[in-house]
Protein backbone atom coordinates (compact mmCIF):
# COMPACT_ATOMS: atom_id res chain seq x y z
CA UNK A 1 0.00 0.00 0.00
CA UNK A 2 1.40 3.47 -0.95
CA UNK A 3 1.78 6.53 1.90
CA UNK A 4 -0.55 8.99 1.41
CA UNK A 5 1.49 11.79 0.95
CA UNK A 6 -0.54 14.63 0.81
CA UNK A 7 -1.20 15.19 4.32
CA UNK A 8 -3.46 18.68 5.41
CA UNK A 9 -1.63 21.70 5.73
CA UNK A 10 -2.45 22.78 9.00
CA UNK A 11 -4.72 26.12 9.17
CA UNK A 12 -4.86 26.37 12.69
CA UNK A 13 -2.67 29.42 12.99
CA UNK A 14 -4.45 31.05 10.11
CA UNK A 15 -6.95 32.73 12.41
CA UNK A 16 -3.85 34.48 14.96
CA UNK A 17 -2.71 35.70 11.12
CA UNK A 18 -5.93 36.87 10.12
CA UNK A 19 -6.15 38.86 14.01
CA UNK A 20 -2.85 40.56 13.47
CA UNK A 21 -3.35 41.43 10.53
CA UNK A 22 -7.02 42.75 11.60
CA UNK A 23 -5.79 44.48 14.70
CA UNK A 24 -3.02 46.03 12.73
CA UNK A 25 -5.52 48.03 10.00
CA UNK A 26 -7.60 48.76 13.43
CA UNK A 27 -4.91 50.86 15.34
CA UNK A 28 -3.37 52.15 12.13
CA UNK A 29 -6.60 53.91 10.15
CA UNK A 30 -9.22 56.34 11.11
CA UNK A 31 -13.11 56.09 9.34
CA UNK A 32 -13.66 59.83 8.92
CA UNK A 33 -14.87 60.85 5.74
CA UNK A 34 -13.95 64.45 4.88
CA UNK A 35 -16.57 66.70 4.01
CA UNK A 36 -17.15 70.51 4.11
CA UNK A 37 -18.63 73.07 2.75
CA UNK A 38 -16.47 74.31 -0.63
CA UNK A 39 -15.40 77.54 -1.57
CA UNK A 40 -12.92 79.34 -3.98
CA UNK A 41 -11.27 82.08 -2.97
CA UNK A 42 -10.72 84.93 -5.31
CA UNK A 43 -7.49 85.90 -7.08
CA UNK A 44 -4.92 88.01 -6.07
CA UNK A 45 -4.38 91.06 -8.21
CA UNK A 46 -2.43 93.82 -7.95
CA UNK A 47 -4.34 96.79 -8.80
CA UNK A 48 -7.90 96.42 -7.07
CA UNK A 49 -10.01 97.08 -9.66
CA UNK A 50 -12.75 99.70 -8.92
CA UNK A 51 -15.92 98.07 -10.00
CA UNK A 52 -19.02 100.06 -8.99
CA UNK A 53 -21.96 97.67 -7.52
CA UNK A 54 -25.35 100.09 -6.92
CA UNK A 55 -26.19 99.78 -3.29
CA UNK A 56 -29.07 98.22 -3.97
CA UNK A 57 -27.40 95.15 -4.86
CA UNK A 58 -25.54 93.97 -2.47
CA UNK A 59 -26.97 92.15 0.60
CA UNK A 60 -24.86 93.29 3.94
CA UNK A 61 -23.96 90.96 6.33
CA UNK A 62 -22.17 91.87 9.17
CA UNK A 63 -21.87 89.90 12.30
CA UNK A 64 -19.91 90.83 15.03
CA UNK A 65 -17.83 89.37 17.91
CA UNK A 66 -20.82 88.61 20.09
CA UNK A 67 -22.33 87.17 17.41
CA UNK A 68 -25.11 89.03 16.41
CA UNK A 69 -25.49 89.36 12.81
CA UNK A 70 -26.97 92.41 11.21
CA UNK A 71 -28.43 92.25 7.49
CA UNK A 72 -29.23 95.31 5.84
CA UNK A 73 -28.86 97.20 9.47
CA UNK A 74 -31.48 94.97 10.84
CA UNK A 75 -30.66 92.17 13.74
CA UNK A 76 -31.77 88.92 12.55
CA UNK A 77 -31.00 85.29 13.53
CA UNK A 78 -29.07 82.83 11.79
CA UNK A 79 -32.10 81.19 10.40
CA UNK A 80 -33.27 83.53 8.91
CA UNK A 81 -30.37 84.81 6.59
CA UNK A 82 -31.43 82.03 4.32
CA UNK A 83 -34.85 83.34 3.39
CA UNK A 84 -34.08 87.44 3.52
CA UNK A 85 -31.02 85.78 1.05
CA UNK A 86 -33.00 83.60 -1.20
CA UNK A 87 -35.76 86.81 -1.56
CA UNK A 88 -32.54 89.10 -2.52
CA UNK A 89 -31.07 86.92 -4.58
CA UNK A 90 -34.10 85.98 -6.54
CA UNK A 91 -36.00 89.62 -6.47
CA UNK A 92 -35.06 90.31 -10.26
CA UNK A 93 -36.42 93.77 -10.29
CA UNK A 94 -33.90 95.14 -12.90
CA UNK A 95 -31.99 94.26 -16.19
CA UNK A 96 -29.07 91.46 -15.87
CA UNK A 97 -25.48 91.77 -16.55
CA UNK A 98 -24.73 92.84 -20.38
CA UNK A 99 -23.21 89.46 -22.11
CA UNK A 100 -20.75 90.71 -25.01
CA UNK A 101 -22.81 93.14 -26.76
CA UNK A 102 -26.16 92.38 -26.19
CA UNK A 103 -28.04 94.50 -23.37
CA UNK A 104 -28.75 92.64 -20.50
CA UNK A 105 -32.43 91.08 -20.04
CA UNK A 106 -34.88 90.93 -17.08
CA UNK A 107 -34.71 87.88 -15.40
CA UNK A 108 -37.92 85.61 -16.71
CA UNK A 109 -36.96 82.67 -13.90
CA UNK A 110 -36.93 84.76 -11.27
CA UNK A 111 -40.30 84.18 -9.03
CA UNK A 112 -39.44 87.30 -6.46
CA UNK A 113 -41.65 90.34 -5.85
CA UNK A 114 -39.76 92.50 -8.22
CA UNK A 115 -38.71 95.17 -6.07
CA UNK A 116 -37.11 98.13 -7.68
CA UNK A 117 -35.41 98.90 -4.53
CA UNK A 118 -33.83 95.37 -4.12
CA UNK A 119 -31.65 93.18 -6.39
CA UNK A 120 -31.75 93.82 -10.03
CA UNK A 121 -30.78 90.45 -11.36
CA UNK A 122 -29.48 87.39 -9.75
CA UNK A 123 -26.19 87.80 -12.03
CA UNK A 124 -26.05 91.17 -10.30
CA UNK A 125 -26.91 90.22 -6.92
CA UNK A 126 -23.85 90.31 -4.34
CA UNK A 127 -23.99 89.02 -0.91
CA UNK A 128 -21.52 90.85 1.09
CA UNK A 129 -20.16 88.89 4.72
CA UNK A 130 -18.06 90.99 6.50
CA UNK A 131 -17.03 89.74 10.37
CA UNK A 132 -14.82 90.40 13.16
CA UNK A 133 -11.96 89.09 13.67
CA UNK A 134 -13.20 87.84 16.87
CA UNK A 135 -16.41 86.27 15.48
CA UNK A 136 -16.60 82.68 16.50
CA UNK A 137 -15.83 80.54 13.73
CA UNK A 138 -18.77 78.08 14.56
CA UNK A 139 -20.84 81.18 13.57
CA UNK A 140 -18.93 82.14 10.27
CA UNK A 141 -19.56 78.92 8.75
CA UNK A 142 -23.38 78.96 10.21
CA UNK A 143 -23.62 82.08 7.65
CA UNK A 144 -21.64 80.10 5.21
CA UNK A 145 -23.61 77.12 5.09
CA UNK A 146 -26.95 79.68 5.57
CA UNK A 147 -25.92 81.60 1.91
CA UNK A 148 -25.08 78.26 0.56
CA UNK A 149 -28.66 76.71 1.50
CA UNK A 150 -30.04 80.07 0.03
CA UNK A 151 -28.41 78.93 -3.86
CA UNK A 152 -28.99 75.34 -3.53
CA UNK A 153 -32.89 76.14 -2.37
CA UNK A 154 -32.99 78.38 -5.73
CA UNK A 155 -31.02 76.15 -7.74
CA UNK A 156 -33.11 73.39 -6.78
CA UNK A 157 -36.84 75.30 -7.77
CA UNK A 158 -35.39 76.29 -11.01
CA UNK A 159 -34.29 72.69 -11.72
CA UNK A 160 -37.66 71.40 -11.07
CA UNK A 161 -39.28 73.59 -13.22
CA UNK A 162 -36.94 72.93 -16.00
CA UNK A 163 -35.81 69.64 -15.47
CA UNK A 164 -38.69 68.12 -13.37
CA UNK A 165 -35.69 66.58 -10.98
CA UNK A 166 -33.70 68.65 -8.32
CA UNK A 167 -30.07 70.17 -8.81
CA UNK A 168 -29.02 67.78 -5.91
CA UNK A 169 -30.33 64.57 -7.50
CA UNK A 170 -28.54 65.92 -10.84
CA UNK A 171 -25.42 66.67 -8.87
CA UNK A 172 -25.86 63.19 -7.46
CA UNK A 173 -26.36 61.84 -11.00
CA UNK A 174 -23.16 63.70 -12.53
CA UNK A 175 -20.78 62.26 -9.35
CA UNK A 176 -22.42 58.56 -10.21
CA UNK A 177 -21.95 58.91 -13.88
CA UNK A 178 -20.33 62.29 -15.69
CA UNK A 179 -22.42 62.57 -19.01
CA UNK A 180 -22.30 65.68 -21.26
CA UNK A 181 -26.08 66.44 -20.86
CA UNK A 182 -26.05 66.32 -17.34
CA UNK A 183 -22.95 68.70 -16.94
CA UNK A 184 -24.95 71.61 -19.46
CA UNK A 185 -28.21 71.41 -17.07
CA UNK A 186 -25.72 71.89 -14.36
CA UNK A 187 -23.46 74.64 -15.70
CA UNK A 188 -26.68 75.76 -16.73
CA UNK A 189 -28.14 75.92 -13.60
CA UNK A 190 -24.89 77.32 -11.97
CA UNK A 191 -24.97 80.06 -14.27
CA UNK A 192 -28.86 81.29 -13.87
CA UNK A 193 -27.63 81.41 -10.01
CA UNK A 194 -24.06 82.41 -9.96
CA UNK A 195 -22.74 82.43 -6.44
CA UNK A 196 -21.17 85.78 -5.52
CA UNK A 197 -20.27 86.25 -2.32
CA UNK A 198 -17.43 88.85 -1.34
CA UNK A 199 -15.72 89.07 2.21
CA UNK A 200 -14.49 92.84 3.07
CA UNK A 201 -11.99 93.42 5.39
CA UNK A 202 -12.87 92.23 8.67
CA UNK A 203 -13.37 94.65 11.60
CA UNK A 204 -10.37 95.51 13.66
CA UNK B 1 -11.49 -4.93 28.25
CA UNK B 2 -11.20 -2.26 26.35
CA UNK B 3 -14.15 -2.87 24.35
CA UNK B 4 -16.52 -2.33 27.18
CA UNK B 5 -14.45 1.00 28.21
CA UNK B 6 -16.75 3.55 28.08
CA UNK B 7 -14.67 6.70 29.25
CA UNK B 8 -16.60 9.98 29.26
CA UNK B 9 -15.30 12.36 26.26
CA UNK B 10 -17.01 15.69 27.22
CA UNK B 11 -18.32 18.45 25.47
CA UNK B 12 -16.92 17.77 21.77
CA UNK B 13 -14.85 21.08 20.81
CA UNK B 14 -16.12 23.72 19.32
CA UNK B 15 -15.27 23.88 15.33
CA UNK B 16 -12.64 26.77 14.67
CA UNK B 17 -12.37 26.04 11.08
CA UNK B 18 -14.44 28.97 10.00
CA UNK B 19 -12.90 31.48 12.22
CA UNK B 20 -10.15 32.42 10.10
CA UNK B 21 -12.89 33.08 7.42
CA UNK B 22 -14.81 35.19 9.64
CA UNK B 23 -11.20 37.36 10.59
CA UNK B 24 -10.52 37.68 6.92
CA UNK B 25 -14.60 39.18 6.25
CA UNK B 26 -13.91 41.53 9.09
CA UNK B 27 -9.99 42.41 8.09
CA UNK B 28 -11.65 42.99 4.40
CA UNK B 29 -14.12 45.19 5.95
CA UNK B 30 -12.27 47.44 7.59
CA UNK B 31 -9.28 47.55 4.96
CA UNK B 32 -12.27 49.08 2.78
CA UNK B 33 -13.76 51.39 4.83
CA UNK B 34 -11.19 53.27 6.52
CA UNK B 35 -8.00 55.64 5.66
CA UNK B 36 -4.61 55.63 7.25
CA UNK B 37 -4.24 57.92 9.54
CA UNK B 38 -1.43 60.26 8.68
CA UNK B 39 -1.16 62.88 11.63
CA UNK B 40 -1.06 62.99 15.40
CA UNK B 41 -3.03 65.48 17.18
CA UNK B 42 -1.11 67.69 18.81
CA UNK B 43 -3.92 70.27 19.58
CA UNK B 44 -6.91 69.22 21.30
CA UNK B 45 -9.61 67.44 19.20
CA UNK B 46 -11.14 69.87 16.93
CA UNK B 47 -14.89 69.95 17.41
CA UNK B 48 -16.37 70.66 14.15
CA UNK B 49 -19.06 73.04 13.29
CA UNK B 50 -22.39 71.60 11.85
CA UNK B 51 -23.23 72.21 8.26
CA UNK B 52 -26.18 71.12 6.00
CA UNK B 53 -24.56 71.82 2.70
CA UNK B 54 -21.45 69.98 2.78
CA UNK B 55 -20.11 68.10 -0.24
CA UNK B 56 -17.52 65.55 -0.03
CA UNK B 57 -14.01 66.12 -0.56
CA UNK B 58 -13.05 63.74 -3.63
CA UNK B 59 -9.59 63.08 -4.47
CA UNK B 60 -8.50 62.30 -0.82
CA UNK B 61 -4.31 62.38 -1.94
CA UNK B 62 -4.94 65.98 -3.23
CA UNK B 63 -6.51 67.28 -0.36
CA UNK B 64 -3.91 69.19 2.32
CA UNK B 65 -5.11 69.76 5.85
CA UNK B 66 -4.93 72.54 8.18
CA UNK B 67 -6.02 72.35 11.76
CA UNK B 68 -6.72 75.17 13.98
CA UNK B 69 -7.61 74.48 17.30
CA UNK B 70 -7.12 75.43 21.33
CA UNK B 71 -3.47 73.85 22.62
CA UNK B 72 -3.44 70.39 24.94
CA UNK B 73 -1.77 72.66 27.51
CA UNK B 74 -5.19 74.72 28.69
CA UNK B 75 -2.50 77.29 30.23
CA UNK B 76 -1.71 78.36 26.46
CA UNK B 77 -4.31 80.65 24.95
CA UNK B 78 -5.32 81.46 21.50
CA UNK B 79 -5.65 79.22 18.02
CA UNK B 80 -2.97 77.06 17.11
CA UNK B 81 -2.18 76.12 13.69
CA UNK B 82 -1.16 72.26 13.06
CA UNK B 83 0.04 71.01 9.82
CA UNK B 84 1.33 67.38 9.46
CA UNK B 85 3.01 66.77 13.03
CA UNK B 86 4.24 70.15 13.88
CA UNK B 87 2.32 73.50 15.28
CA UNK B 88 3.15 76.47 12.98
CA UNK B 89 2.45 79.76 12.73
CA UNK B 90 0.17 81.49 10.24
CA UNK B 91 3.67 82.55 8.05
CA UNK B 92 4.87 79.67 7.81
CA UNK B 93 0.87 78.14 5.47
CA UNK B 94 2.78 79.19 2.03
CA UNK B 95 6.01 77.07 2.94
CA UNK B 96 3.39 74.14 3.70
CA UNK B 97 1.37 74.27 0.81
CA UNK B 98 4.65 74.76 -1.49
CA UNK B 99 5.91 71.40 0.32
CA UNK B 100 2.64 69.27 0.06
CA UNK B 101 2.49 71.03 -4.26
CA UNK B 102 6.48 69.29 -4.16
CA UNK B 103 5.11 66.08 -3.40
CA UNK B 104 2.02 66.20 -6.70
CA UNK B 105 2.38 65.77 -10.13
CA UNK B 106 2.71 68.97 -11.50
CA UNK B 107 -0.94 68.85 -13.65
CA UNK B 108 -2.20 67.73 -10.41
CA UNK B 109 -1.30 71.37 -8.49
CA UNK B 110 -4.44 72.85 -9.79
CA UNK B 111 -6.68 70.63 -8.25
CA UNK B 112 -5.05 70.55 -4.73
CA UNK B 113 -7.44 71.36 -2.34
CA UNK B 114 -6.86 72.81 1.39
CA UNK B 115 -8.97 71.58 3.78
CA UNK B 116 -9.80 73.63 7.02
CA UNK B 117 -10.49 71.73 10.38
CA UNK B 118 -10.83 74.52 12.88
CA UNK B 119 -12.52 73.95 16.02
CA UNK B 120 -16.15 76.02 16.03
CA UNK B 121 -14.94 78.17 19.18
CA UNK B 122 -11.84 79.13 17.30
CA UNK B 123 -11.74 82.91 16.46
CA UNK B 124 -12.62 84.08 12.48
CA UNK B 125 -9.47 86.13 12.55
CA UNK B 126 -7.41 83.32 12.65
CA UNK B 127 -9.13 81.77 9.95
CA UNK B 128 -9.41 84.65 7.37
CA UNK B 129 -5.61 84.76 8.30
CA UNK B 130 -4.97 81.58 6.68
CA UNK B 131 -7.24 82.51 3.97
CA UNK B 132 -5.13 85.46 3.57
CA UNK B 133 -1.99 83.68 3.37
CA UNK B 134 -3.37 80.81 0.89
CA UNK B 135 -4.61 83.23 -1.90
CA UNK B 136 -1.37 84.98 -1.71
CA UNK B 137 0.30 82.00 -3.34
CA UNK B 138 -2.87 81.05 -5.38
CA UNK B 139 -4.17 77.97 -3.08
CA UNK B 140 -7.59 79.15 -4.08
CA UNK B 141 -9.58 75.68 -3.46
CA UNK B 142 -10.21 75.20 -0.15
CA UNK B 143 -13.37 73.57 2.32
CA UNK B 144 -14.38 74.49 5.71
CA UNK B 145 -14.96 70.67 7.53
CA UNK B 146 -17.58 70.40 9.06
CA UNK B 147 -19.83 67.76 10.19
CA UNK B 148 -23.18 66.91 9.00
CA UNK B 149 -26.20 67.40 9.94
CA UNK B 150 -29.09 69.87 10.28
CA UNK B 151 -28.84 71.51 13.87
CA UNK B 152 -27.13 74.63 13.38
CA UNK B 153 -27.85 76.31 17.09
CA UNK B 154 -25.39 73.97 18.35
CA UNK B 155 -22.24 75.72 16.28
CA UNK B 156 -22.44 79.39 18.70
Amino acid sequence: MARRENSEINAGSMADIAFLLLIFFLVTTTMDVDSGIARKLPEKTDQPSDVIVKEKNVLDIVVNRNNQILVEDEIVKVTDIKRLAMKFIDNGGGLGTPIDDKPGEPCDYCGGAKDPNSSDHPSKAVISLQSDRGTKYGMYVSIQNEIEAAYNQLRNDLSMKRYKRSYDDLLQDYSDNPTESIKVKIDNLKDKYPQIITEPEPIK
Amino acid sequence: MSKFKKGKKGMPGISTASLPDIVFMLLFFFMVSTTMRETDLLLKKPALPVASEVKKLEHKSLVSTIYVGKSKDARIAGDKIQVNDKIIEVKDVPSFIYSERALRKEDEVKFMTTSIKADKEASVGTILDIKEQLRDINALKISFSTSKGTDLSKNY
